[in-house]
């Protein structure tokens, strides 16, 4: 396996968490719900993603039991915000704390036990082709799940009736509602999407990233999802790219250190930030005339007047 | 009679209140400050192994509480200050950048006693404690350089601090007694505890061909990558020996437990004094896990370095120390670097190739 290659695989594995939280939260925050939880229901996922797959040696149930908690702790989020009008920024950081501490609760019994990573896809032949052979055809699920999932989002988005309603919602909820769209409905699918995929991206972690559970494992990875989301402008092919740039500089400085071109280290470990943003914005600048896209009603409480 | 049954009442009280602080005298509260959580595998694990052992030989003379996840700086003051008005009488904070927020609150605690882990700064009633680890890591450099196919070896290192510096230093002078060309491949991951990114570090050194790979980050992370991989590497703070059982060598562990003992012991006999304590393998402050995963000669000249190194007649840092431009570094200890100069280590010993970051 060459350099090349195995850099290229080292990229896909360090975006895929990150792709698969930020997806779903891009949903949530189209459908106008600002949910900043995305940390804790991907630190929820991975504790209970670990708990299912060293309980039942499955990894399928396991990434299960991560999709299933982190739509779990999203339903406290979606309680709160969308039946009881909660402020969204309040609600979500205390969601973030509940999760990193509830998971810290739940995975305790699990600390310093392994189980097998996800396995990878093998095709004869094909998986032994030289360079793409592994990085095309020897992924684990996760990985071929996530392009997927996007691909589904955009086409969810731009090209259904129910996309358009949801991105509606997004943008005028009084509007929406007043042409009778169940708004709050809506939301709650989202936002119980958004939290099965954040729950997802962090069993990503422990089931195939890092073979073992520790507390507080997911290390800020929510945040720089929910950071993707804005930056992408809300649009899923942009999500990919920021997904995957950040990915790429991540790894890409960490290979640049080993060689010794001695460039400070405190700048290369900012890279994979200023990189993602500068290039996002300015993909922003040169195509978005209209400006940002942000969703019209993005963090704003909707209480339905009938 | 509502009047005598009122009286009946607070006297009741009173004696149990009395009878409570009584109680509480006798019972010395411990505070811990921790920097991770309890179950990383690591450095705060180690710590909590360290109180769990102190509970277990005090018993119901002292009881103990313990607050993870306190971030360093000024944040933690908060933390500090709440066990020190909860009635902790001994209060050990457990990393090096609750240092200052240490000494605030010492200052304000007069009567209380701190002792803060891997620090410098000391007070009348703030000591500071610390392990010799670059002694286990001269040890973990001698068998790298022994085990090492291709003489390259691959460290992640967390912060550019004198503690992992000297690490790196010892490691590779370790490793130059036995193998003079050794050669070492750096990476700063600028974190304590991130298991996705010590992985990818671990990854892009394996993919650049370095054949052991040692880490001064605290998860198992590492060590994994490099079992997958088939390659050597070590364990940290912790004995992880069941994460990679064909792939550890060995593991510095930390070993708190009968310091933090003695220190309670200390406090409860009213004999506890401030100062500094800086113990290695010889009071076994620093401990070697099992040898394993090597050839027997390896082995024995492990446990040789250790035991020269426990007596004395080694010492990391012999002088000539060379720096990177191969002029000797000044000998303040005599005959080896004295602790100050450690403590502060600033430089790459000759034979690192890298910069050092931000120099």
């Amino acid at each position: 396996m060459g350099l090349l290659e195995a850099i290229i695989l080292s990229v896909i594995a360090a975006s895929t968490p990150l792709l698969l939280a930020a997806a779903g939260e891009l949903v949530v925050e189209r459908s106008g719900v600002l949910n900043l939880g995305v940390e804790g229901m991907m630190i929820m996922g991975a504790a209970c993603g670990f708990a299912g797959a060293y309980l039942t040696g499955s990894t399928f149930i396991g990434a299960l039991c991560g999709i299933a908690a982190g739509a779990a702790l999203s339903v406290v989020f979606a309680v709160l915000t969308l039946g009881l009008a909660v402020n969204q920024v309040a609600a979500g950081l205390a969601l973030t704390i509940l999760g990193v501490g509830l998971s810290g609760l739940i995975g305790a019994g699990f600390v310093g036990q392994r189980i097998v990573p996800a396995p990878h896809l093998f095709i004869p032949v094909l998986t032994d082709l030289p360079l793409v052979g592994h990085i095309l055809f020897g992924q684990d699920g996760f990985v071929y799940f996530s392009i997927v999932l996007v691909v589904a989002i955009a086409w969810f988005m731009y090209r259904t009736r129910a996309g358009l309603i949801l991105r509606a919602i997004g943008d005028n909820h009084t509007s929406a509602h007043a042409l009778g769209y169940p708004v709050l409905k809506i939301r709650w699918l989202a936002v119980l999407f958004g939290g099965g995929c954040a729950g997802l991206g962090g069993a990503y972690l422990p089931l195939a990233y890092t073979p073992f559970f520790i507390p507080g494992m997911t290390a800020g990875r929510g945040w720089i999802a929910l950071a993707l989301v804005v930056f992408s402008s809300w649009r899923p092919g942009r999500l990919v790219a920021g997904a995957y740039l950040f990915g790429a500089v991540s790894i890409l400085q960490l290979h640049a250190q080993a060689l010794g071109l001695g460039i400070p280290s405190q700048l290369m470990t900012s890279l994979p930030y200023l990189a993602t943003v500068i290039v996002l914005v300015l993909i922003s600048r040169t195509r978005g005339a209209a400006g940002s896209v942000a969703p019209a009603s993005l963090g704003t409480v909707f209480v339905p007047d009938r | 009679m509502r009047r005598l049954m009122m009286t009946a009442a607070v006297a009741a009280l009173a004696i149990a209140a009395t009878s409570l602080s009584a109680s509480a005298a006798e019972k010395l509260k411990v505070g811990f400050i921790y920097l991770g959580p309890i179950g990383d595998l690591g450095w705060t694990y180690r710590h909590e192994v360290g109180r769990q052992e102190m509970v277990k030989a005090l018993g119901d003379k002292v009881e103990t509480t313990y607050l993870e996840n306190v971030n360093e700086g000024p944040d933690s003051e908060r933390s500090i200050e709440q066990l020190a008005r909860t009635g902790h009488q001994l209060i050990f904070t457990t990393s090096f950048g609750y240092m200052d927020p240490t000494v605030k609150v010492a200052k304000r605690f007069p009567k209380i006693k701190f002792e803060h882990a891997t620090g410098f700064k000391r007070a009348p009633n703030l000591s500071t404690y610390s392990g010799r680890f670059y002694e286990g890591r001269y040890i973990q450099g001698v068998i790298a350089g022994k085990m090492s196919k291709k003489g390259v070896l691959g460290y992640i290192g967390s912060f550019p601090i004198p503690e992992v510096i000297s690490g790196i230093n010892a490691t590779i002078l370790g490793a130059q007694s036995v193998n003079p060309n050794i050669k070492v491949k750096i990476i700063w991951v600028n974190t304590f505890f991130d298991p996705g990114k010590e992985a990818d570090a671990a990854k892009a050194l394996a993919d650049q061909g370095v054949d052991i790979i040692m880490q001064h980050t605290d998860s198992p992370a590492a060590i994994q990558v490099a079992a997958q991989r088939g390659i050597l590497a070590f364990g940290q703070d912790s004995d992880m020996i069941k994460f990679g059982p064909k792939t550890q060598l060995t593991s510095i562990i930390d070993n708190w437990g009968p310091y933090y003992i003695q220190e309670a012991k200390a406090v409860l006999d009213g004999t506890w004094k401030a100062g500094d304590t800086w113990e290695g393998l010889k009071q076994k402050m620093v401990v070697m896990a099992p040898y394993t995963n090597m050839p027997d000669d390896v082995k024995a000249l492990a446990e040789k370095t250790e035991a020269a190194i426990a007596d004395g007649t080694l010492h990391p840092f012999k002088c000539p120390v060379l720096g990177q431009d191969g002029k000797p570094v000044e000998c303040k200890g005599g005959t080896h670097l004295d602790d100050g100069q450690i403590l502060s280590m600033n430089f790459y010993v000759k034979g690192i190739d890298d910069k050092m970051p931000g120099k």
